[in-house]
């Protein structure tokens, strides 16, 4: 993370479509392993761009509770989606992360740790929301201060450089505007470079701002010119277009939910949850994980490995005796209870972006915001 | 970090999720399914921790416990753990042998607050293996008894085959200075001692309301009885101090799994004033 120097709106460029592909082979040519959105099974996904003619040109993403559908846009816009399944945190907190290894030896056993050294990241395309989320997880895993520091995040965050980009739409499930969290990037958040995409008839270009000095040097390297009264604001527009969203939090939920921790209506949410824990791995934030100890068929080598887990499954509270959580409104209550209300306490903001995953690939639809209005709604009956 | 019951020492290694090579130094045998290993580093470091604190204990190839450490910080030799073998993990450290090698992290969390129930009596509640967590607690408050009014121990186990440390129990129940109790929940052979829930003791008074400290271990419903009965008395949740138990798989709050409301019972406890968890601890499966 470099340090950041505001940049005034003057300073915008605007770069043309093709720009975008000279970025791409910039940030390559400077070793990063540069991550991006594109279009596989049927979804968006975050994977390796080689070039920016991988980014998902013309498709938008239609999105209610349970339900995800790719259709064609009005126009080749390559931020014209949403978010998919994927968030960041699959590369900068990966899904299985070896920890160490460990050989037998003569009276014991050695362990080491000696990790492969990895490229720095370049992510393109991140939303206001998903900045939110990278934030929110650097306090969770201490990149500036806490009690602990998981050393690996810090260092993959620490090099990753973020290409940010302003939605010009919202998603049937997106609620980030009453989460405060988009859906325009603000200067208080940690980018290299925001982008939002102008798009019409006679163009394809995009409005660029440096968030650091870093940010602003890729942008020297490439061809622009100065932003024109026009240009902002059409990007302003696109961004009122994107805050018009049909889902809102109901506000004080994070006290809301911490008064009821005892309500009848959890029973009624477990009546419909499958306890699956699609929400939890689609969410950016959620961070739990479980380890695995594993060794060879000689038994003379172990390793341990992190992987993602999730307060849904049985196990995830057993002690001795049993799980701690053995109903499915009790796991459901943790996890909303932890992201919208404890997680307060613990990293002082919410854990909840609004970014809508959760809604979406929920195989039954539940959704957080009417569940937490359900609890305001029925609150002392 | 400062907590308002103690001092959380510092992490004794660079990175907390990797272990570092201890040596078991001896195993002895406690009950038919707990056993005690004494362990010391085996890469020249020292180890210091507080009474209360807990390490995660890891067997080659199988995986990793937290055991909370069952000696006291001035015990000369080795670093105690007390375990019962109740899983694959706690199985295959109670197969190992002197010599042999475990990883261990730690130490981790809060600790029992020992200098500051300086001045005031000091109520003990322990519960089957609970004793173990109180153990380097009760050592610390013998080895400077002058600073303590009254000392209550009481213990409970299920049947008095299951009673942990008993000799020692009877060297403490010796001392002219404490109270000790031992209460089984059950008859099993001959027993002529105390028949009945070791909360019911608590009754029996034998300390100051106003000025007591209470430490509790043992099963959450061994603690919410406690409390109860301890309420009942006069004790306010303030000094009460209870060790929880969750699942715990990294001990640094990364993993998420001991969370208990907002508390991270790894880093925020295992040993919280009770006030401070009060209106959670009543809430089932929470």
């Amino acid at each position: 993370m470099a340090s950041k120097t505001p940049a005034p709106a003057d300073r915008a460029g605007v770069i043309a479509r093709a720009a975008l592909d000279e970025l791409v082979a910039l940030l390559a040519g400077r070793g990063y392993r540069v991550i991006g959105p594109q279009l596989r099974d049927g979804a968006i996904v975050y994977d390796d761009l080689a070039r920016a003619d991988q980014l998902p040109a013309g498709w938008i993403d239609q999105q209610e509770g349970g339900s995800y559908r790719l259709v064609r846009g009005p126009d080749a816009a390559l931020f014209g989606h949403v978010v998919g399944p994927h968030s960041w945190k699959r590369f900068l907190y990966p899904p299985a992360q070896k920890l160490w290894q460990a050989e037998r030896s003569a009276g014991g056993f050695t362990v080491t740790t000696a990790a492969e050294p990895e490229p720095p990241l370049a992510f393109l395309g991140v939303r206001a929301c998903e900045l939110h989320a990278i934030a929110i997880q650097d306090r969770v895993f201490g990149v500036e201060s806490g009690d602990f520091t998981d050393s690996g995040y810090a260092a993959r965050r620490q090099a990753a450089l973020l290409v940010a980009v302003n939605c010009g739409r919202a998603a049937g499930t997106c609620f980030c505007v009453s989460m405060q969290t988009g859906p325009k990037v603000t200067e208080d958040l940690a980018y290299d470079l925001v982008l939002t995409e102008l798009l019409d008839d006679r163009r394809h270009d995009f409005l660029v701002t440096a968030g650091t000095a870093r940010g602003a040097e890729l942008l020297a390297g490439l061809p622009q010119r100065p932003a024109s009264a026009a240009d902002l604001v059409e990007a302003e527009a696109a961004s009122a277009r994107a805050a018009v969203q049909s889902r809102a939090m109901v506000p004080g939920v994070a006290d809301l939910l911490r008064q009821n921790l005892e309500h009848r209506h959890w029973d009624a949410v477990a009546e419909r949850c499958l306890g699956c824990a699609n929400c939890t791995m689609v969410c950016p934030t959620c961070f739990c994980s479980t380890v695995e100890d594993v060794t060879d068929l000689s038994g003379d080598h172990a390793e341990r490995w992190r992987k993602w887990d999730s307060c849904y499954t049985l196990e995830f509270s057993y002690i001795h005796g049993g799980g701690v959580r053995r109903e499915t409104a009790a796991r459901y209550r943790q996890w909303i209870t932890h992201k919208l209300s404890s997680w307060h306490d613990q990293f002082g903001s919410s854990g909840c972006t609004g970014c809508g995953r959760c809604i979406t690939w929920c195989p039954v639809g539940i959704d957080i915001t009417a569940e937490a209005r359900a609890i305001r709604d029925a609150e002392g009956s | 970090m400062m907590t308002p019951h103690g001092t959380m020492a510092a992490p004794a290694q660079l990175d907390p999720m990797t272990p570092r090579p201890f040596r078991i130094r001896q195993r002895r045998k406690e009950l038919a399914d707990t056993f005690t290993l004494a362990l010391a580093p085996d890469d020249g470091g020292g180890f210091a921790f507080q009474p209360g604190q807990f390490n995660m204990l890891y067997a080659f190839g199988v995986g990793e416990i937290p055991v909370s450490i069952s000696s006291a910080p001035d015990e000369p030799g080795e670093i105690l753990h007390t375990i019962r073998a109740v899983g694959k993990v706690s199985a295959a450290l109670g197969a190992l042998k002197p010599g042999d090698m475990v990883g261990v992290r730690g130490p981790f969390g809060t600790s029992w607050p020992v200098e500051a129930a300086y001045g005031s009596d000091l109520v003990i509640l322990a519960g089957g293996i609970g004793l173990a967590p109180l153990r380097p607690a009760i050592r610390q408050v013998i080895a400077q008894r002058e600073k303590f009014g009254n000392v209550v121990i009481l213990y409970g186990a299920r049947t008095p085959e299951d009673i942990l440390f008993r000799k020692e129990l009877q060297s403490w129940r010796g001392h002219f200075d404490l109270n000790v109790e031992v209460t089984v929940d059950r008859v099993t052979g001959a027993w002529g001692g105390r028949v009945g829930v070791v909360t019911g003791l608590i009754r029996q008074g034998g300390f100051d309301r106003l000025h007591s400290i209470a430490l509790l271990c043992g099963p959450e419903v061994m603690m919410r009885y406690g409390v109860r009965a301890l309420h009942d008395c006069g004790v306010a949740s303030e000094r009460i101090y209870v060790s929880m138990e969750r699942n715990m798989k990294c001990a640094v709050g990364f993993c998420g799994h001991c969370q208990f409301g907002a508390s991270f019972v790894c880093k925020d406890g295992p040993v919280f004033p009770f006030d401070r968890i009060e209106k959670l601890f009543a809430i089932p499966e929470l």
